[in-house]
């Protein structure tokens, strides 16, 4: 069997491993957190989105350099 | 809506699915360039012409003036439907990203720009899921560089304006480093601010727009294909590819939403970054 594409999108797998690992502890600690202290929502939330927003660049930067070297 | 007929490359996981069909009639994945219409009107060369994003970007424009004007004309104190909702989503981004985030004191100056960035973006990634229109203006990455471009530009100002040349040293070398690695951390800050920042700030946007849009292109492909082309039992695989679609479709509104949320808390963090006194 033949198999097509191109090699960088397993490497953007990989690098997806990375960003998925880190914003499951992101939101694992956010939920821990407002689980014993409901109050503290508010305070956390921009706080958890923030460390999704930073996480997830490593996984953005591995679609883009999928995308940018060439195939 | 693409189909198999203009579709150019063959796809290895389809392919697994289907050994029967990788001669003649299989199935073609969705590429990017069946996502980027051919433009209204053209003009030099490709990509250069007035494309239905600019139309949809023009649209969002008259859809949200208008919607603003209808929500604050004849401001009641009982709020009617249309009133309660300008109020509540400016509300929202007013005090849940400035005020949160900014912080009391001088949240103020900046609503105006939260505002409007929010439900400029919110709108359009919503065309995203409307039926007919069905193509997120931020899912060509142009949109995105000129509306993080602005935010650069805007919060660099800021810092200037408040610390003077003193901004890049506050922006740059944090207190309490000691003096052995300041150098190694000083060109991390320098490299991580000012030059990966503007350039994530963007593609994050433009990246799940793009992809969110590229998968339910893809479920509406194999669903055609499955129902139309497949034969025999293959055919009952489609209600799979079609349920499939529809739930990523829900899934995608979620993050055309909360996308539209991180780009206006990251502008709301930047700009606090800016005012900040030291790093």
């Amino acid at each position: 069997m033949e198999v097509h594409g191109s090699l960088n999108l397993i490497g953007y797998g990989l690098s997806a491993i990375g960003g998925g690992v880190g914003v499951g502890l992101v939101f694992a600690a956010y939920i821990n957190g407002v689980a014993r202290q409901p109050e503290a929502q508010r305070v956390l939330q921009p706080i958890a989105f923030l460390g999704l927003a930073l996480t997830e660049a490593l996984a953005i930067l591995g679609l883009v350099f999928s995308f940018v070297i060439g195939a | 809506m693409p189909n198999d007929g203009h579709l150019q490359r063959g796809n290895a996981l389809i392919a697994l699915a289907l050994p029967a069909e990788t001669e003649n009639g299989s199935f073609e994945a969705p590429s990017l360039e069946d996502l980027h219409l051919p433009n209204i009107i053209p003009w030099m060369g490709e990509g250069a012409g007035f494309s239905k994003q600019m139309l949809l970007v023009l649209l969002s424009v008259v859809l949200i003036s208008w919607f603003f004007v209808a929500a604050a004309r004849r401001g009641k104190l009982v709020p009617g439907k249309f009133q309660f909702l300008g109020e509540f989503g400016y509300g929202f981004v007013r005090n849940s990203v400035g005020k949160d985030v900014i912080g009391e004191r001088d949240f103020k100056p900046f609503v105006p720009l939260l505002v409007s960035l929010f439900f400029f973006i919110l709108v359009n990634n919503l065309f995203g899921s409307i039926p007919l229109i069905q193509l997120p203006t931020t899912s060509h990455v142009g949109t995105c560089y000129a509306l993080a471009g602005i935010v650069y530009v805007f919060w660099i100002g800021l810092g200037l304006r408040k610390h003077g040349l003193r901004y890049f040293k506050v922006a740059t070398v944090p207190s309490g480093v000691p003096k052995a690695i300041l150098p190694l951390i000083v060109l991390i800050e320098i490299i991580s601010t000012f030059f990966v920042r503007p350039i994530t700030h963007s593609l994050r946007l433009f990246a799940t727009m793009l992809s969110g849009h590229l998968i339910i292109a893809l479920s509406a492909a194999g669903t055609a294909y499955l129902f139309l082309d497949a034969d025999g039992p293959l055919k009952a695989l489609g209600v799979l590819t079609f349920a499939g679609g529809v739930g990523m479709y829900l899934f995608e509104i979620l993050i055309q939403v909360l996308q539209a949320y991180v780009f206006v808390l990251l502008t709301a963090i930047y700009i606090q970054g800016s005012l900040a006194e030291d790093h």
